[in-house]
């Protein structure tokens, strides 16, 4: 079942189009990494799906049904990339007022500070003020406030800048939780490493428009190049690598990177090597990374507009 | 609506848990308490005697200066001055007064010899003394008797009255609540509303805004802002009056009465005499039980509400602007602040002439009225304001804080995610009209 649905989702500035017909939809219980570089119109869209903006064109379905700012906010949680809290306020009435917020009654609202503070250890910090903090203590606290609500949606926007590992890992372990209870994640990043790690399923956007969208193992395996690598027992000579089924792209010690032909397959590539009685100790397919993608992704899109504006007008 | 009661209570309990809420609510009343308290204490500590020596060489005046509860007149003959000038804080006199023979028609030649500045009180009073007993003599020499004079002596006073009301002109009282009131709310307009703008900023600045309106809407934030500042300024005024009245009904018990009437004596010494300030405190009592409280303090409590609303929610629009550095921001106040000071220079020429068309005008427009037509209403309705108009600045006022913090509210809503560049006034007018 789909938890949310955004169909041709439009918001132009005046200057430009942010998000220009945009559409995907996200299962329940799944995470979403939605990339994008700088200015793609991330933020835009985070917006529109938190209710923060109206689009101009185009509908978003939440729980199958349109989308209702006004009560639909209660389930999301939204931790925007820019953390925020009231410097002055004391850690428990901070997360307490975002939580009562977001629709909790305060008995209720107490309970969970007590359940998250409890179980990141943080109940000394209750009565602290938030500028006594550093900034990961912060970004713990602005996390929990972000999820104390238990929310349907979670948006979390670069959740781990600022961390050390070590509370990078325990968030980590956090929203996979989220996850396997039900709770589906949007989670917008630039660390392409994290995307492959964490996320099922990623949409790539540019300039406003959607350039990618699918499972990580789909995408991995739509963008594959039909590398391999191939680790041997003795080194060959030239002679013996010789065949029409593959190129050889890059030589490593006892171990060669190498491009399949088309019409061959792996067995082909194998038994080349076993008829001529070379030892092969390891055989892998080489995917493209997300990073990897993005990266050709986004270059080919920006070529593309440049083409097109440099383009006479006729 | 829940959401926005949640707001307001935090907005109000930050700001009155913080100490500088508790020390301006507390100082203000000490300070009135100093005001009155000090020349009590004054006045019942220097009650040692004065003693003034006075050298009369034209006779005159023995025995002629009338002795007060501070300041005693010893009158010395057979004295130098040249020397008594040099020892007379030895000899325990506060100062010397040196009368020489003189022509009755050309009197001059009187000199009062003392240390520094100690009293100027003393000073004043002596040369009215001087002067009556020189009239007085004169009159003598010209034969005129001090009981005809006093018969001659007019005293008129006009009773000015205000056209169809049978009341009595109480002109200068009405020009001190007027400028009061007018100065008053010209305060909260500025403090408040620099007040709202420094919190929407806040917000701005630490990113938190972008949080909260993922869980209420721009114009919820905006208005429980606005209206926790206010409660809290109702609060504070509220605590004052309290304490002030306390303070008032409290001193009587600590002070005798004697001391109070010194304080109140050496205070009025320059002005008049006992009688004369009797009258005037009747006078006051008459005039201030003649000013129609019933209408004043509840359009007072209308136009501070009021002009706060309008303005506060134009300061809010102005924080939602500022950018992390905030040095901007002061520019863009000045479109805001700009009428709230031509509205106190309009109030301080409607508070002396409260018909004139400036002061109607200035009164019924929602930029200004605030102000200036608390400077007009302790003269009268309907006989200075007529209904007409007072009804008209209402609706106007009332118009024109929904039209200003709907307008405020669709700025409010852009610029507090509006971040990175730099925003022009130009721009952010557009908003109101076109959401980017």
């Amino acid at each position: 079942m789909n938890l949310l649905e955004v169909k041709h989702l439009k918001k132009h500035y005046q200057t430009h189009k942010a998000v220009d017909d945009v559409s995907f939809d996200i299962q329940q219980g799944s995470i979403f990494g939605l990339l994008g570089p700088n200015g793609a119109g991330k933020t835009t869209l985070l917006r529109m799906i938190t209710g923060i903006f109206y689009p101009d064109e185009g509908e978003i379905l939440f729980n199958g049904k349109k989308f209702d700012p006004e009560n639909d906010v209660h389930h999301i949680g939204y931790m925007p990339e820019e953390r925020g809290l009231y410097k002055k306020m004391m850690v428990g009435e901070q997360t307490l007022y975002l939580a009562r917020l977001k629709g909790l009654s305060k008995k209720d609202a107490v309970q969970k500070i007590k359940y998250w503070f409890d179980k990141f250890d943080i109940n000394t910090w209750y009565n602290k003020r938030v500028d006594e903090l550093s900034k990961g203590m912060q970004q713990k606290v602005q996390f929990i406030s972000t999820i104390l609500h238990q929310p349907k949606l979670l948006i979390l926007d670069e959740p781990f800048s600022g961390l050390d590992p070590i509370n990078s890992n325990l968030i980590k372990q956090e929203i996979f939780d989220l996850s396997r209870q039900g709770t589906t994640i949007i989670f917008s990043t630039h660390r392409m490493e994290q995307v492959e790690e964490i996320c099922d399923h990623i949409m790539l956007i540019n300039k406003g428009h959607k350039i990618l969208n699918g499972s990580v193992k789909q995408i991995q395996q739509d963008f594959k190049q039909g590398l391999f690598k191939i680790g041997l027992g003795i080194m060959p000579n030239p002679a013996q690598m010789a065949t029409w089924h593959f190129n050889i792209v890059e030589t490593h010690d006892k171990a060669f990177t190498v491009k399949m032909n088309e019409d061959s397959s792996t067995n082909d590539i194998l038994l080349h090597f076993i008829r001529q009685e070379i030892p092969v100790t390891y055989f892998e397919e080489i995917l493209p990374s997300i990073n990897e993608v993005f990266i050709t992704q986004v270059q080919q899109t920006e070529n593309y507009a440049a083409t097109m504006a440099a383009l006479p007008l006729t | 609506m829940e959401k926005i009661w949640l707001i307001i209570k935090r907005e109000f309990f930050t700001r009155v848990r913080k100490k500088s809420f508790l020390v301006t609510t507390l100082l203000v009343p000490l300070a009135f308490a100093a005001m009155i308290i000090v020349p009590i204490l004054m006045a019942t500590t220097s009650s040692q005697h004065k003693r003034i020596a006075v050298i009369d060489n034209s006779g005159l005046f023995e025995n002629k200066f009338p002795d007060s509860k501070d300041v005693y007149f010893k009158y010395l003959r057979n004295q130098s001055v040249d020397s008594l000038k040099l020892h007379y804080e030895e000899q325990g006199y506060e100062g010397v007064l040196y009368i020489p023979q003189f022509d009755i028609s050309r009197p001059s030649g009187f000199e009062f010899y003392s240390s520094g500045q100690a009293s100027v009180t003393i000073e004043s009073s002596i040369n009215r003394d001087i002067n009556d007993i020189i009239e007085k003599k004169r009159m003598e020499l010209q034969g005129i008797d001090q009981s005809k004079m006093d018969d001659i002596r007019s005293n008129v006073e006009v009773t000015f009255k205000n056209g169809k009301e049978e009341k009595k002109g109480n002109s200068w009282v009405a020009y001190g609540i007027g400028y009061a009131s007018g100065f008053i709310i010209y305060f909260i307009l500025l403090l408040f509303g620099t007040s709202v703008m420094r919190g929407v900023m806040e917000e701005k600045v630490s990113r938190i805004a972008e949080v909260m309106v993922s869980s209420v809407k721009p114009f919820q934030l905006m208005m429980g802002k606005i209206i926790g500042i206010a409660a809290v300024g109702l609060l504070q005024f509220f605590i004052w009056g309290v304490l002030v009245t306390a303070i008032y009904s409290l001193i009587p018990l600590f002070f005798s009465a004697e001391s109070m009437q010194a304080a109140a004596q050496s205070g009025a010494m320059a002005q008049g005499n006992h009688a004369d300030q009797v009258e005037m405190v009747r006078r006051i009592r008459d005039v201030v039980g003649s000013i129609h409280w019933s209408l004043i303090v509840p359009c007072f409590v209308f136009y501070f509400l009021g002009g706060y609303l309008f303005y506060s929610s134009l300061y809010a629009a102005i924080g939602s602007l500022a950018n992390e550095d905030a040095s901007d921001i002061q520019q863009l106040t000045i479109p805001v602040t700009v009428p709230i000071i031509i509205g106190i220079m309009i109030m301080m020429r409607a508070v002396q002439d409260p018909g004139s068309p400036l002061a109607v005008w200035g009164s019924i427009i929602p930029f200004t009225s605030p102000m200036v037509m608390m400077a007009r209403l302790p003269y009268g309705v309907p006989g200075t304001v007529p209904y007409w108009q007072l009804a008209l600045s209402f609706i106007c006022l009332i118009g024109g804080f929904i039209g200003t913090t709907w307008a405020a509210g669709r700025i409010y809503r852009t610029g507090i995610l509006m971040y990175g560049k730099k925003i022009t006034l130009k721009e952010a007018l557009k908003w109101i009209v076109r959401q980017p």
